[in-house]
């Protein structure tokens, strides 16, 4: 049940982010000026954290999708479900790491 | 089919196969949320690799970047493709969403627009639409070098070509 949940709302999340982004990259067509001042906003520390938690969301959502098409698709899936959900958690953390020091280091290391 | 004794289902009373006419819309949404999906996860991490871990991540991005992107048609069709799976993609998860949580109102026409549901269903298309018009549009209209902008904002090809 439990990813069943985190699995809509990373989704929502993910979607309602996917609306802006649309918006704020249509900006390149009004000029550089106006796109560069938007995506600016996207390099401060609170939207740097702001975008670790959609690549988190991101993460979870792509292996977990993952997941329920072997679930759907495979007997395999469907009885070993429970142990795929671990894996799912294990590849995430794993994902994170790779990503977090980096991208954080981008944010708050001062260009 | 696997004949797991914890996952065996009894035979149902009946065995005819009762088909509704026309497309199963329902269960071709079902497929599609799978196979964009599968597609999503590839094209996604290669956009968030290239624009938001490879080189100097976040930081990197200016009209800059994206011009030096967009000048390769590789790139408008990646985000094109990207665009328009994922949009697809997330308004059918929506449309899931409102459908679990809010009833189909009885009424037609003006009677089922003004209910919250009839509401969010037509939020939820027009503002697909008119993302998909949009974005298509800024991809394939996009000018790298625009005329009268400084050219320390601009890619550095766009001061070559001139």
């Amino acid at each position: 049940m439990w990813s069943w949940v985190l699995h809509r709302i990373t989704g929502v999340g993910i979607y309602f982010f996917l609306l802006v982004h649309i918006l704020d990259t249509a900006l390149v067509r009004v000029s550089p000026e106006a796109y560069n001042a938007v995506i600016a906003q996207y390099k401060n520390p609170i939207m740097g954290l702001g975008e670790l938690a959609l690549v988190a969301a991101i993460g979870f959502h792509a292996l977990n999708g993952l997941r329920i098409i072997l679930i759907d698709f495979t007997g395999f899936g469907t009885r070993h479900q429970k142990a795929m959900f671990y894996i799912v958690l294990a590849l995430w953390v794993v994902l994170l790491l790779g990503f977090a020091p980096r991208h954080l280091m981008h944010v708050f290391g001062g260009a | 089919m696997t004949d797991n004794a914890a996952t065996a289902i009894d035979n149902p009373r009946s065995t005819v196969v009762r088909r509704r006419k026309g497309v199963n819309w329902e269960k071709w949404g079902w497929v599609y949320m799978r196979a964009s999906g599968v597609l999503l996860v590839v094209l996604i991490f290669g956009h968030l690799f290239v624009n938001l871990f490879a080189g100097e991540g976040v930081t990197q991005l200016d009209f800059g970047f994206v011009a030096g992107k967009w000048a390769s048609s590789f790139w408008q069709w990646y985000d094109f493709l990207l665009l328009w799976f994922a949009l697809v993609h997330g308004s059918n998860g929506i449309r899931t969403i409102i459908n679990d949580y809010s009833t189909p109102p009885t009424g037609t026409g003006i009677r089922w627009l003004l209910t919250p549901h009839g509401i969010m269903k037509t939020a939820l298309v027009v503002s697909t639409v008119v993302l998909l018009t949009l974005g298509t549009l800024v991809i394939f209209t996009f000018d790298p070098c625009p005329a009268g902008s400084p050219a320390d904002l601009l890619p550095s090809f766009c001061s070559v070509a001139r």
